[in-house]
């Protein structure tokens, strides 16, 4: 599996997504956002984590504007799979790719920590390597990961099974407290109505190593790839 | 001849911070009356911050050398060989002032300095530390400091995309009218890939790279070396924003720049910004230098020469390039979005030469800027001993296990996870050991190697016995990554004290560095780089004084380490080291008995580095994998870190004859650890331990879901856990 991880001033976790994508078996290279296309046979464009344009105007709302966007969006009109993770999930809902927003944190505050996630359906290309109901260990580090949308985005979310994963406690209960940025429903990542784009908040890329946490974000990558050894 | 258009009065020498026989000694230097942008200059060049004109003299005593170290103090950072061509380079800096007046960007410029100190020299920054003491928590100040300061950390090292693992955050009323805000920044580049600050070449290239120069940090030199009053709020206007997103791109185009060898040299514009940089690479490599100012980029227009050459904007450096190189390193900048100017030239003239709207403005001579600084001998006293209090001179006020669970919960002692759940401290997908460990452990690239990283000083044992509370300092950071399996390699010192003008803060000054170099050369744990922060009080009042060390140390194999974590039921507990229940200085003394004194802990570095090389050893055998090291608090406080972070109890059944039991669990007794392992291999330690005479003697067994102190009350882990968590999150919303 190719994969395309985009570089944009100010993206800071782009290195550690080739990892984990390197380690699943995927071919991933880094393209800069000034590109107009994206390398041949890209299978996967991935949006890493970072402060694009130093969040200085709202998340992701430059990115989501940027030169290689466009080749981003018609990658995804073709049904092909994309991955935002973090800055990557904001920069998604700005460039129209997912419904909603994310908003500040409901502390205020940015924070960093391990979170388990409770994953919502195991049938999409994502999460295949997961049991549906599984609670998954990974990390967030953000200050503006509160999932907001309006009454009808959400209801349509939930009917037609787009929520990805809920922020949950470690028997995979989904409970306030673990709920730490306040997004609505718990809401942790989506997809989109054709299930080839997930954003999400936390961060499956660095809990790729038992020396580094746990591997609980490979299954993650190597849905991915699997998807790919098999239709090929 | 210069045309003067300000008369320089001896008020206006006075405002620049210069005494009078510092500017007399200027006028005779230069031979005439020099122009305001010159005063400027030479104010920026000789204030305490930049010329180190009171430390210098006694900073000659430290031990700087060793075969792995490459670079020592005296360049951006100090650098040493980790092995297979790789060298780690770090350095730590305080930004006390500035996070007094304004603590989100003092705090996140601080981080941003030290930050550009690493990758001036050509490494990508791989960890940040700190180190930072607030006022007492009752004062009024206090929680808008923590929350500013630690927001301002977060924010700046979050964004440009570097993990801050650890730190330390401490309260004591001596700091209520001046925080400590120290950053410590670590990073990694290939040895025949490091980057000086040394200009070489007649007629090259200097370019300036960054952002624009603005109004920004005027005088911020200045304001650091001087002690702070009530109206030092009016100072605000002196503290930098700092941009993060323009750091990270600096950071990018810098490596990519160096990277296509177009690089002679480099030096950020850090204090006193164009000023500090321009003469540091002239005169490191005995070069005049030339510079035009019509050419600098500036946020605003009107900007004058002596603006320019104070401003203290963030983010940007100079450069000599090779001459022919210029159009492809424009190209990089251009790519990044960043500013790049050729702004003047070096010349073989030993002269700094300012030019502004087709005027000289300045024309120094360069290397006496920097090597004719006034350095002061200043009188100092040394600090009157204090008695030794013996143990049984201090009656337990409460219960062992109600003391220690006031303890867990007191400011100091308690969790800082609300602090450093602000920093991300997970990006880069390399740290073993995360916050609240001994040592952080950063994997080095994809590995096998790792660096034990640790910020340490215990201020109350530096006042009481400058002397031994400066050999504690360098001794608890070479103990904390011992404790975690790593080899100790150096230290870069941040000495925060009080003015050098009162002869008992430079008696405290003075002894503290004695202690530090005694300690660096017996643990073989030189300095190779520092900072000094003097003046650091108001209205008089002086800080305790707070020489930090930021300590690495080197993991062949970062997947062979230690945690202070109980693993299992039914482990051995050994304690490694002598304790005869030293109270005086200690927190119980503190915070359960209300009393500050007695004479603090020695430290016999002799057992410090014998106990530790064994403790290493077991660890690097994978005989140990659980190791905490005894300081604050004694062996109790130990017990309860390492049964919260495991989940697992203990209980505790031996302890000494003759020695008072609270005397025994909460002194602070130094070169001591607690280890955990089967029971089967205890006997051998013991064994081992006893043949070569270090003092191991097992205190109980892990398990159960309580720590269960001798004759105490069992608290059970929960309660510990909640007491231990509570404290800070309570404070900051005002419920504690």
């Amino acid at each position: 599996m190719k994969s395309a991880v985009i570089v944009f001033p100010g993206s800071n976790r782009e290195g550690d997504m080739v990892r984990a994508l390197t380690l699943a078996g995927s071919d991933a290279q880094k393209v800069w956002h000034a590109e107009t296309d994206l390398p041949k046979g890209t299978d996967l464009v991935v949006l890493p984590g970072g402060f694009s344009y130093g969040d200085y105007l709202r998340c992701g709302a430059i990115a989501g504007r940027a030169t290689v966007m466009d080749a981003v969006r018609a990658h995804a009109a073709r049904g092909g799979l994309v991955l935002g993770v973090c800055n990557g999930f904001q920069i998604l809902c700005e460039a129209g790719l997912l419904p909603g927003i994310l908003m500040r944190n409901a502390n205020l505050k940015f924070i960093c920590h391990r979170q388990f996630l409770r994953v919502e359906r195991n049938d999409t290309a994502f999460t295949k390597a997961y049991v549906k109901g599984q609670a998954i260990d990974v990390c967030v580090a953000h200050g503006e990961g509160n999932y907001t949308a309006d009454e009808e985005t959400l209801k349509r979310l939930e009917g037609e099974g787009l929520v990805a994963f809920r922020y949950a406690d470690a028997q995979g209960h989904v409970t306030q407290d673990a709920n730490r940025n306040g997004s609505m429903n718990s809401i942790a990542g989506i997809y989109s109505t054709k299930l080839n784009v997930l954003g999400m908040m936390p961060h499956p890329e660095n809990l790729v190593e038992n020396l580094v946490g746990g591997t609980d974000g490979r299954g993650l990558f190597e849905s991915l790839v699997s998807s790919f050894s098999k239709a090929a | 001849m210069i045309r003067n258009d300000v008369a320089i009065t001896p008020e206006l020498v006075k405002e620049h911070g210069l005494k009078p026989d510092e500017y007399e000694r200027f006028v005779n230097l230069i031979g005439r009356e020099p122009t305001i942008t010159e005063l400027g200059i030479v104010s920026a060049m000789w204030n305490e911050h930049c010329s180190y004109k009171s430390s210098r003299i006694h900073l000659r005593g430290l031990p700087t050398k060793a075969p792995w170290v490459i670079q020592g103090p005296g360049e951006n950072a100090g650098v040493i060989d980790i092995g297979d061509g790789l060298a780690c380079i770090f350095k730590m800096e305080s930004h006390n002032h500035p996070s007094f007046i304004e603590p989100y960007q003092g705090a996140a410029t601080g981080v941003g300095g030290i930050l550009r100190d690493v990758f001036t020299m050509g490494a990508r920054p791989i960890a940040a530390l700190n180190f930072l003491r607030f006022g007492e928590p009752d004062h009024p100040k206090t929680p808008h400091l923590v929350s500013g300061v630690v927001a301002g950390i977060g924010g700046y090292g979050n964004s440009f995309g570097v993990p801050t693992v650890g730190g330390s955050v401490g309260f004591d009323k001596r700091y209520n009218g001046n925080i400590l805000v120290n950053a410590m920044a670590v990073g990694l580049a290939r040895t025949d890939e490091i980057w000086y600050a040394k200009a070489t070449g007649v007629g090259n290239p200097i370019v300036y790279l960054g952002s624009k120069t603005g109004r920004d940090g005027i005088h911020g030199a200045t304001m650091a070396s001087a002690e702070f009053d009530d109206a030092s709020e009016e100072k605000r206007p002196t503290v930098q924003v700092g941009d993060p997103f323009a750091e990270k791109l600096l950071l990018e185009a810098c490596l990519e720049l160096m990277k296509s060898g177009a690089v002679i040299a480099i030096q950020d514009m850090g204090a006193a910004g164009l000023t500090s940089s321009a003469v540091e690479m002239g005169a490191k490599g005995n070069l005049g230098i030339e510079l035009d100012l019509d050419k600098v980029p500036c946020r605003e227009e009107g900007m004058t020469a002596y603006e320019m050459m104070l401003s203290e904007s963030q983010e940007r450096m100079l450069m000599v390039l090779k001459p022919g190189m210029e159009q492809e390193a424009e190209a990089i900048f251009h790519k990044w979005g960043l500013d790049f100017a050729v702004i003047g030239k070096t010349t073989d003239t030993l002269r700094f030469v300012i030019k502004h709207g087709g005027e000289v403005k300045a024309d120094l001579p360069i290397k006496e800027l920097g090597d004719e600084a006034p350095l002061y001998d200043r009188p100092w006293v040394e600090s009157p001993k204090l008695p030794v209090i013996a143990p049984d001179n201090v009656k337990a006020p409460m219960s062992e296990a109600e003391a220690l669970l006031k303890l867990v919960g007191s400011p100091d002692q308690c969790s800082k996870r609300w602090v450093w759940e602000q920093y991300d401290h997970l990006i880069l997908g390399n740290t073993v050991q995360t916050p609240g460990g001994d040592a952080a452990i950063v994997r080095v690239e994809d590995g096998p190697k790792g660096l034990a990283l640790t910020t340490d000083v215990t201020p109350r044992y530096c006042e009481a016995d400058p002397f031994e509370g400066g050999k504690q300092a360098v001794a608890e950071a070479w103990r904390n990554i011992t404790a975690v399996g790593g080899l100790p390699l150096a230290i870069t010192d941040n000495l925060n004290f009080a003015s050098p003008e009162r002869p008992e803060s430079m008696g405290q000054f003075v002894g503290c560095v004695k202690g530090i170099g005694e300690a660096c050369k017996a643990l073989d744990f030189p300095v190779v780089s520092g900072n000094v922060s003097l003046y650091n009080e108001t209205n008089g009042q002086g800080i305790l004084p707070t020489p930090a060390i930021g300590g690495v140390g080197l993991l062949d194999d970062v997947t062979v380490h230690a945690s202070l974590a109980f693993r299992r039921e039914g482990e051995a507990i050994i304690l490694i080291g002598a304790s005869q229940g030293w109270l005086g200085q200690s927190i119980y003394l503190r915070d359960v008995c209300g009393r500050e004194e007695g004479a603090p802990p020695p430290v016999d570095l002799l057992q410090e580095k014998r106990n530790g090389d064994f403790v290493r050893q077991l660890i690097r055998s994978g005989q140990v994998k659980t190791v905490h090291d005894v300081s604050d608090g004694g062996i109790a406080l130990a017990l309860a870190e390492m049964a919260m972070a495991g989940g697992v109890g203990a209980e505790i059944t031996a302890f000494p004859e003759g020695l008072s039991l609270h005397a025994f669990l909460f002194g602070e007794d130094q070169a001591r650890y607690l280890i955990a392992v089967d029971e089967d291999v205890a006997a051998d330690i013991l064994y081992e331990a006893g043949a070569i005479g270090i003092p191991a003697v097992t205190l109980g067994l892990t398990g159960g879901d309580a720590l269960i102190l001798p004759g105490q009350q069992a608290i059970s882990v929960k309660q510990l856990k909640a007491a231990h968590e509570a404290w800070l999150p309570n404070y900051m919303t005002g419920k504690a």
